[in-house]
């Protein structure tokens, strides 16, 4: 046998290109565009349908959540349990989710029951009646949830830190509290699903390996219906930052805090968000950044520490979260302030960087690997207005970026004084 | 249907490759046959903490992160009471340097006093991330040693205490090591855009030259059959009572799981579910309520939980609960209700064979079972399951002396 020499590591061979799947666009006869990524091996499909229908153009919170979960709680035609007992019986599964800009409803599918199935999303779609009944016990049990969550430090921080940044009175910011499931009643969700769930605003993604008769199924139940002249809200606010920087709330009974600090930043279509998708993945974007290796892998003071750069519609912000142990929370935020000011201060390894950069083209591979991931990745674009050369252009970023680039942006964008933080604990 | 080979090599090494042609990312999983199960009664927690201990260094190697990394790859793994699971994807023209790394920590690891300590630290805010410093975060660490008396399943895989993480020392680390991390004790899977002849080479070339010890054979005791009912009531702060019941139930590998499955699949997989239909909707009694197997390979949990609404009260809950498991024993299930469930599990297999690293984790983990084939007839096994074996099964299972009750009373 060949003599083996483990200390050398085999060669590495970089990602350099990336082929970039470019979804067919087809329309429904209403207009609704429709994304076709028909890429998969399996037969089976995900359709989601995107509507702007997210905390953002509700006029109070918790709106767009109910509206969006009491979809499939009953329709013109079929009860709720008419819907669960279709769904279940052919397998396939029903996701409707509201995040802050958009909502979603999403179906996952068995080709062969594509047929029975669409005449259910079609009524969820477009003619759901919200039952008071079955809202009472969505009501009660979400609150009972959100009264649990209350209880974890991680969602109280979550919570906490939105409303800091973006202050109490933006969709982004607003505070849910116990008494608000209370007013959620009828005709506020009737009026939101005619204002939102509405054609001209609503665009469909579909992954898997798609079925020849799809688009025409999908004319059949979603093409007929004509567009709305309802107004609706702009989902336009403007941003008041509150003015602590500071804020700690008590916990006396947490054994560890819930830390996190970060800013207001940009959405995506800013110049700088990408390259700060570089910075951010080096302080606290992968188990090998900063963050994770000075904090617990040489202190051990948390099971995970991370840096996240959100884009959101009419914002975006940047956060270091964390769960640390209550007796070294303030040892834990003087590292993270230290790692910050690194950036500054100095310019990264090149070693390091490069490091970043091709787990970063690798990472990337892994976002549009299958049908689904594809769809998500897309999605991210679509859902902005971007095309395929956004990705191709973030490519060429992480390829290009120097170290003295990203300290510049460290001492832009991750100045001290600028930085919201709170702790919720001991 | 997965199509695989397979092939063994003389140190005992299990390989099983996969051929999937439309990625570019190739999964590696290596399975070793060690869990929380094989721990030390004394000494629990270990399988867990020693997963951790393996990003520490190998014996070649000082990160192993660092080079994966650099070449585009992700890693993480996963410890449970029966084995402990290590993964990776990576683009598939660097796939040598997986090989590189896992065959270099199989070799030999290379301990520092100061790594064990800091993963003790880390091991232990996991503790208390996710068992202390959560609402009804200690459930199971109360449940499993109420239903288990003999066999290791008792404790969690976190470990029965902190003590026992803090208390891990070297020698106990490196016997661990040398007992359970031998080739003959591994199953390693790769999935991808790959030939066989050169994962043959490559498996041959760096894996071949580790050294294997024999892993002694497991002896563990049988859980012996429970013959009264165990009852155990706690008071905590929390917003809502809720009730844990732990049934015993069969092995993975019984020809009753199947059947088993089903029925916690009819009590509560979906919005139509008997569970989800009665207690939370009609009665609303429950805010949650989940009925589910804990899928362990010795005689599992088969195990219905839930949150209570707010004023509703105990007795009233579980009198409830009980209703439904006296009608699923009494009852026939009608063939429509069967065949959905069937149809559930159907869609939810071929749903799991979407990426390279599912397929990768599923086939080494039925290798483990006994045959990596067995993956392909696992939706046969349960679309074979009938009216009468799901009767029997439920007679087996919700015995009242085969049951042990958490109440989870808020203060």
């Amino acid at each position: 046998m060949i003599d083996l020499n483990r200390n050398t590591q085999p060669e590495i061979k970089l990602v350099s290109k990336i082929n970039l799947h470019q979804p067919e666009v087809v329309h429904l006869q209403n207009e609704i565009p429709v994304y076709l990524i028909n890429t998969g091996t399996q037969d089976l499909v995900k359709i989601e349908f995107i509507f702007n229908a997210g905390n953002r153009y509700e006029k109070e919170v918790l709106v767009s959540r109910f509206s969006n979960k009491m979809l499939k709680e009953g329709t013109k035609n079929f009860s709720s349990n008419e819907i669960a007992e279709k769904i279940d019986y052919y397998g396939a599964h029903l996701q409707c989710s509201s995040e802050k800009d958009n909502a979603y409803v999403t179906l996952y599918c068995l080709n062969k029951h594509l047929e029975k199935i669409l005449p259910v999303i079609e009524e969820v779609i477009f003619k759901p009646v919200f039952p008071e009944k079955e809202l009472q016990i969505l009501k009660q049990n979400q609150k009972q949830e959100f009264i649990v969550n209350s209880e974890k430090v991680k969602y109280v921080a979550s919570w906490n830190f939105n409303e800091l940044l973006f202050g109490k009175d933006h969709p982004y910011g607003r505070l849910i509290t116990g008494e608000d499931f209370e007013n959620v009643d009828l005709p506020k969700l009737v009026n939101f699903h005619k204002e939102t769930y509405r054609v001209d605003k609503c665009k469909i993604i579909i992954a898997g390996k798609i079925p020849n008769n799809l688009v025409e199924l999908l004319n059949k139940h979603i093409g007929i219906y004509g567009s709305s002249n309802y107004n609706m809200n702009t989902g336009e606010f403007s941003i008041k930052s509150e003015q602590e920087q500071n804020k700690h709330i008590k916990r006396d009974n947490a054994i560890q805090s819930a830390v996190r600090i970060g800013k207001i930043l940009f959405n995506k279509k800013h110049p700088d968000f990408m390259k700060l998708k570089v910075l951010n993945t080096i302080l606290g974007g992968y188990f090998g950044s900063r963050l994770m290796t000075n904090i617990r892998e040489e202190k051990g003071y948390t099971y995970g520490i991370g840096s996240v750069l959100i884009s959101l519609q009419q914002s975006g912000y940047f956060f270091i979260t964390s769960e640390v142990g209550a007796d070294v929370t303030q040892n834990a935020i003087d590292e993270i302030y230290k790692e910050i000011s690194k950036l500054q201060e100095n310019r990264i390894p090149e070693t390091e960087l490069n490091l970043v950069k091709n787990y970063m083209l690798g990472s990337f591979l892994r976002s549009i690997d299958g049908p689904f991931a594809l769809s998500e990745s897309l999605r991210g674009l679509i859902e902005y207005d971007l095309h395929n050369n956004f990705y191709e252009n973030f490519i060429n970023i992480i390829q290009n970026i120097s170290t003295e680039e990203l300290r510049s942006l460290a001492c832009k964008y991750f100045d001290k004084d600028s930085l919201y933080e709170l702790r919720v604990g001991r | 249907m997965i199509d695989f080979d397979k092939f063994e090599l003389d140190n005992g090494l299990k390989v099983i490759v996969h051929k999937d042609t439309s990625t570019p990312i190739v999964a590696v999983n290596i399975l070793y046959d060690v869990g929380a199960r094989d721990e030390d009664p004394a000494k629990t927690g270990f399988a867990h903490l020693f997963e951790h201990l393996m990003f520490g260094g190998s014996v070649n190697i000082p990160k192993y992160d660092v080079p994966l990394e650099k070449a585009g790859g992700e890693n993480n793994a996963f410890t449970n009471n029966d084995i402990t699971n290590y993964y990776l994807t990576i683009p598939k023209q660097n796939l040598e340097l997986a090989f590189w790394l896992e065959s270099d920590r199989m070799l030999d690891l290379a301990f520092s006093d100061r790594s064990l300590e800091v993963q003790r630290n880390v091991v232990i805010e996991e503790f208390k991330q996710s068992y202390l410093n959560q609402p009804y975060g200690d459930v199971w660490l109360l449940l499993k040693p109420l239903a288990y008396k003999v066999h290791p399943y008792q404790w969690s895989t976190i470990g029965k205490e902190i003590s026992h993480i803090e208390n891990a020392r070297m020698q106990d680390v490196k016997d661990f090591y040398n007992k359970y991390y031998n080739p003959g004790n591994a199953i390693m899977t790769i999935a991808g855009d790959i030939k066989m002849k050169d994962i043959e080479m490559l498996a041959n070339k760096w894996f071949a030259p580790v050294n294997s010890s024999k892993t002694p054979a497991r002896n563990l005791p049988m859980e012996p059959i429970q013959k009264e009912e165990r009852k155990l009531e706690v008071k905590r702060n929390v917003p809502f009572d809720a009730i844990y019941k732990a049934y015993h139930m069969c092995a993975r590998t019984d020809k009753d799981y199947y059947a088993t499955d089903l029925l916690s699949d009819i009590l509560s997989n979906g919005n139509s579910s008997r569970l989800f239909n009665r207690l939370i909707k009609e009665k609303r009694l429950f805010s949650e309520l989940h009925a589910y197997i804990s899928g362990d390979i010795d005689n599992g949990l088969f195990i219905i939980d839930g949150k209570l609404v707010k004023g509703k009260k105990m007795e009233e809950a579980e009198n409830a609960i009980n209703k439904e498991i006296e009608i699923i024993t009494k009852q026939t299930v009608e063939n429509d209700e069967l065949q959905k469930v069937k149809n559930k599990i159907e869609s939810s297999l071929e749903f799991s064979e979407m990426n390279v690293l599912d397929k990768a984790m599923n086939l080494s983990y039925s290798e483990l079972l006994g045959d990596a084939g067995l993956i392909n007839h696992e939706k046969l096994k349960y679309q074979a399951v009938t009216e009468k074996q799901l009767l029997r099964s439920a007679q087996e299972v919700f015995r009242q002396d085969n049951c042990s009750t958490l109440y989870y009373y808020a203060i």
